[in-house]
């Protein structure tokens, strides 16, 4: 999607790559993400005065938006297949000391910030993330199907889904940000390998299964 | 989800797997503060209405009408694009079961006896707009005007978007508060807010007051509008209908 980064570390030079991600793991972040932006954007369109003047076409968005949420938690679900994606998901799952050291120098804007294969603001991402994406499946789920549960709860369902909406916005721009802003992160979702120095400075606790690199495992 | 000590493992390799379940605890916490929202939410809700709410009805800025229940009316169309209509394009025209079919002009349903209603607006969808001045000329003039014939029983609304349409039963119709609409707040009713004119059903939610009017047409038998084919209630009497239990507004 996003043009290779013009980095030393390329492939191309030569420098040592580590594998980082498997194709599985490549696939599921892909369709999770697509999910999310028709999600996101016909939200959008429901939801912001201006562009549900230029878009109109509500029954459209409201039938997009159902399936689009609906199915975002499929991708991980089918990905579970994969032993590389479980033993992620154990690792984003467990926090050790040195997670602890992380998210302390970060909230003191000091010190060493030492990671495993997934730092501790990562890991916190993925598990608010998930938290989040099954609230609003189950909060939209009742908005949807309106005779499910009494009028109490589809109220406090919609206030719920619309001030979690918000914050889901901002969080999943901090992670495009940082996405964003970390060209060999992005290259390492995108390849499935990362340089091994920027693996070595970025998470020096991570031990790779290969020196390799490559584009993983076939699942 | 799966924690295995493996003692065959080199010590030291992937301590990253090790560790307390802090991923796991801040789902759960995810998904409990999610149930706690849904069971507070009528208490949150008051206290945001009494607070940043009320603060936002005087917002100069208008982005706190982003916030969740930002107070104010939403732009809902059904379709892409919705045609402009002025003093010269736009057209009432009034047929189906009745003696005399017509077609009104704007200047038209100005010239007719015009009626103000001040009541509060409120959507199926949760929002609710207060005090909302709404003058028109009231349906049942139109209707006596073209003669309703014996075996009339309902009213049916089209809509110049293309896609809308609305209907009432004959005794809704003729209600006092049912008013095709010219004026909104006491100025011109605005494209955005289906202008030139709309149907305004003071008593039912606001998906029956359909934008953008420019149809009606008398039945013998109600026809679904559009929301109703797609689930909403045809009798959409304001906390009666649809599943929801809003203070009626009127």
């Amino acid at each position: 999607m996003s043009p290779r980064p013009e980095t030393a570390a390329g492939p191309a030079q030569g420098r040592p790559r580590v594998k980082r991600f498997a194709r599985a793991e490549h696939r599921v972040h892909r369709a999770t993400a697509a999910l999310m932006a028709v999600c996101v954007a016909t939200a959008a369109c429901l939801y912001l005065p201006f562009l549900a003047q230029l878009v109109g076409r509500r029954a459209l968005m409201v039938t997009l938006h159902e399936w689009s949420g609906i199915l975002l938690p499929v991708p991980l679900l089918l990905g579970l297949a994969s032993r590389a994606l479980r033993a992620d998901l154990t690792r984003l799952n467990r926090f050790g000391p040195h997670d602890r050291r992380w998210l302390r120098s970060v909230l003191r804007r000091r010190g060493g910030r030492p990671a495993g294969k997934f730092n501790a603001g990562q890991k916190l991402y993925a598990a608010w993330l998930a938290g989040a994406v099954l609230v609003m499946t189950g909060t939209g789920l009742l908005m949807w199907f309106t005779h499910l549960a009494p009028l109490v709860w589809r109220t406090g369902a919609t206030f719920v889904h619309d001030w979690l909406a918000l914050s889901l916005l901002i969080v999943i721009g901090g992670h495009i940000w940082m996405a964003y802003r970390d060209p060999e992160s992005r290259a390492g979702l995108r390849t499935g390998s990362v340089d091994a120095a920027w693996a070595r400075r970025e998470h020096p606790l991570w031990t790779p299964e290969d020196g390799k690199g490559g584009r993983g495992e076939e699942e | 989800m799966t924690k295995d000590e493996n003692p065959a493992r080199p010590a030291g390799h992937d301590d990253d797997r090790r560790g307390t379940p802090v991923g796991r605890r801040v789902v759960l916490g995810m998904l409990a503060a999610g149930a706690a929202g849904v069971a507070a939410a009528p208490y949150l809700q008051r206290a945001y209405d009494e607070t940043l709410g009320a603060a936002a009805q005087n917002d100069p800025t208008g982005l706190s009408g982003l916030l969740p229940a930002g107070g104010g009316f939403r732009y809902y169309s059904v379709t892409g694009s919705v045609p402009d209509k002025d003093e010269h394009s736009y057209r009432l025209t009034v047929d189906g079961l009745v003696r005399h079919r017509a077609s009104y002009r704007l200047a038209d349903l100005r010239a007719l006896p015009q009626t103000r209603l001040v009541r509060d607006v409120q959507c199926v969808t949760g929002w609710r707009v207060p005090h909302t001045a709404f003058e028109g000329v009231r349906l049942a003039t139109l209707l006596d005007a073209a003669g309703v014939r014996p075996e009339a029983k309902a009213v049916r609304f089209t809509c110049f978007d293309g896609a809308y349409s609305e209907s009432l039963t004959l005794e809704q119709a003729r209600r006092h508060d049912v008013l095709i609409a010219l004026r909104m707040q006491d100025r011109p009713l605005g494209h955005d807010h289906g202008g030139p004119v709309r149907l305004y059903v003071a008593p039912m939610y606001f998906y029956k007051s359909a934008k953008w009017l420019s149809g009606i047409t008398v039945t013998d038998h109600v026809q679904p509008g559009y929301w109703e084919q797609l689930g909403y209630d045809v009798d959409a009497w304001v906390g009666r209908s649809n599943g929801r239990d809003d203070v009626p507004t009127t």
